[in-house]
């Protein structure tokens, strides 16, 4: 027990004194917030516009969340740079060296990933969720409406997870630059790029980010094959295998 | 006590440590001598258990490393320079390790002024020296207060003054009772510091003796004489009992001979000198000679000058070829 304090806190350390993890997580934040208010705005201002095609109602709790696209990037170079610097920097010899059980090093920090993700995700969503009401005006909804707490708890949740799987693939590839190249562009382009092609759509579905999104919005699409929490937890599924392979390799290869 | 017990680690088809057997002594400077690619610092990492090793073990006092409890008060290592994140301080470097098995920070502060790092304690290691970058490693490695040290190639890229301050830095902590064991290519820096030496090529164990035996087996001196009238020569040194060996140049050689005595010799039968010098078979020429058949790739194609065959059937204990080696050349000697 008070290894696992000790690494805990070593990994606390770690993450808080490096500037490009506080940076990201930072950014994260404001990215998040900054672009999903610019969307309100600009939602609010020209609402017939806006939602002339849509086929379902107006979330406006879901645009409130509408920088959650970029901001998600954020999270994730944040989670591989938390797991990817140990091996960029030749660190992590040291590290297991200090902490030579290795679960008990990938737990500890997955931990303080998980808790300061956590926050920082419920601190977003919430401020997002706050900013973008008032600025969208008379379309604006609130806590209290159906679904909407959900949402935006969700979106703090949904956040976290992504980190968390950031943290597993790193762990796997053991290669900073690596997981970046992988997984930007696979949240970022491959898949809303999929989930938009006929056929293909269904696989996407089932994706991490596409699955751990349906939590954020109040109304979900008719042919959804999943309700909100099961998409999350679709997400979070995909976070188990991550970690878990994180683990294997970890465990298994000679550092 | 560090025991390694054949241990062996193979990549693929190469085999890097070879059933390699032996004891680490507390309390004493070991050197770890071996050529590049010898297999000395896979053996290190195998000691931290962060290299697996195919066959074989290592323990620490009877027990494996992830068996220790906050394993950086009982070894410090040093792996290799910079393996500290260039964007964070040196006192935060130190912090997070010293946090992971519960070492007081006021510690970080003194290994910083130990190793003379107080100064940019908080600037970003990213900008360090490489000697800057060695000190930093030197001062994570004793964070712990640890009982045994590592040191892998310490002195590599220090400059002179920081090669004498890891020497003395070395020499100090066996004093104080700790054990350390070092590694390094260079024979002529483990004579100065080393009291036990273990040398290793290609992966095999070629050598576990004291140092003082070490020299004293490998600085015999020996004269050389080089006259045109041999005869006459070998006739006096003859009557003398002194046994000389003929040089590839035509000159003679006596080992363990003294200049005067051979140049009195000489004198007395008449006999003219063309040359008369005292020779002296540096550290690293005997440690040349020994490692020269396990040099991984040597330059030119010739023989190996040292040794025979390559083992067959089960390796000896440890040692034991080498010592045969030793032996057999003693032989040579005599005849």
């Amino acid at each position: 027990m008070a290894a696992a304090a000790a690494a805990l806190r070593s990994e606390w350390t770690k993450i808080r004194t490096v500037r490009s993890t506080v940076v990201t997580l930072a950014a994260a934040f404001v990215v998040t917030v900054g672009l999903s208010a610019l969307l309100c705005l600009l939602t609010n201002h020209n609402f017939s516009e806006a939602t002339r095609n849509a086929t379902t109602p107006f979330d406006a709790t879901a645009t409130s969340f509408g920088g959650i696209i970029l901001g998600q990037l954020a999270v994730i170079v944040f989670g591989v740079l938390v797991m990817g610097n140990e091996y960029s920097s030749g660190m992590i010899r040291l590290s297991l060296a200090a902490v030579p059980r290795r679960g008990v090093l990938l737990a500890a920090k997955a931990s303080v990933v998980l808790v300061l993700a956590l926050v920082v995700g419920l601190l977003t969503s919430f401020v997002s969720f706050l900013l973008g009401q008032a600025l969208l005006g008379s379309h604006s909804t609130t806590l209290g409406a159906p679904h909407v707490l959900r949402a935006v708890l969700g979106a703090g949740f949904y956040m976290t997870l992504l980190c968390l799987f950031s943290v597993g693939v790193t762990a796997m590839l053991r290669n900073q630059t690596l997981s970046l190249g992988i997984l930007m562009p696979f949240f970022f382009l491959v898949s809303p790029i999929l989930s938009a092609v006929p056929k293909v759509k269904t696989v996407a579905r089932y994706f991490p980010d596409t699955a751990g999104r349906a939590v954020i919005s109040v109304y979900q699409p008719a042919d959804a094959p999943y309700g909100p929490w099961t998409g999350l937890g679709i997400c979070a599924l995909w976070v188990v295998a991550a970690l878990l392979g994180g683990w294997l390799v970890l465990d298994r290869r000679d550092a | 006590m560090i025991e390694l017990h054949e241990l062996t680690k193979r990549y693929g088809d190469k085999l890097a440590v070879d059933r390699l057997s032996f004891a680490i002594p507390p309390g004493v400077v070991t050197g770890f001598l071996g050529p590049n690619g010898a297999g000395k610092s896979t053996t290190m990492r195998m000691i931290l258990d962060l290299d697996r090793p195919t066959s074989g073990r290592v323990t620490i006092d009877g027990k494996h490393y992830a068996q220790l409890r906050e394993p950086v008060k009982y070894i410090g290592a040093l792996l290799e320079a910079k393996a500290a994140h260039p964007g964070r301080s040196a006192y935060h470097h130190l912090l997070w390790l010293a946090q992971s098995n519960r070492i007081p920070a006021r510690r970080v502060d003194e290994v910083l002024t130990l190793v003379g790092l107080q100064e940019v304690a908080r600037k970003r290691s990213g900008g360090f020296s490489l000697g800057m970058g060695q000190r930093l490693g030197i001062a994570a490695a004793l964070l712990g207060d640890p009982r045994i040290v590592m040191f892998d190639e310490p002195v590599n890229g220090l400059d002179p003054e920081g090669i004498l301050w890891v020497r003395n830095l070395m020499k100090g902590l066996a004093a104080e009772g700790r054990t350390v064991f070092v590694s390094s290519h260079l024979m002529s820096e483990m004579a100065l510091t080393a009291d036990h030496l273990v040398v290793i090529g290609r992966g095999k164990l070629l050598a576990d003796l004291p140092m003082t035996e070490f020299i004293d087996r490998n600085s015999r001196s020996t004269v050389r004489v080089r006259t045109p009238a041999p005869e006459a020569l070998l006739d006096a040194l003859a009557r003398a009992d002194v046994v000389p060996r003929r040089a590839d140049d035509g000159a003679f050689e006596v080992d363990g001979g003294d200049a005067a005595q051979i140049g009195e010799l000489a004198s007395a039968a008449g006999v003219t000198l063309h040359e008369l010098s005292p020779q002296r078979a540096s550290l690293e020429e005997a440690f040349m000679r020994m490692t020269a058949e396990s040099v991984e790739y040597q330059a030119g194609a010739e023989p190996p000058p040292y040794g025979g065959e390559p083992l067959t059937g089960p390796p000896p204990a440890w040692g034991a070829d080498w010592q045969e080696r030793w032996g057999t050349k003693q032989k040579k000697r005599e005849s």
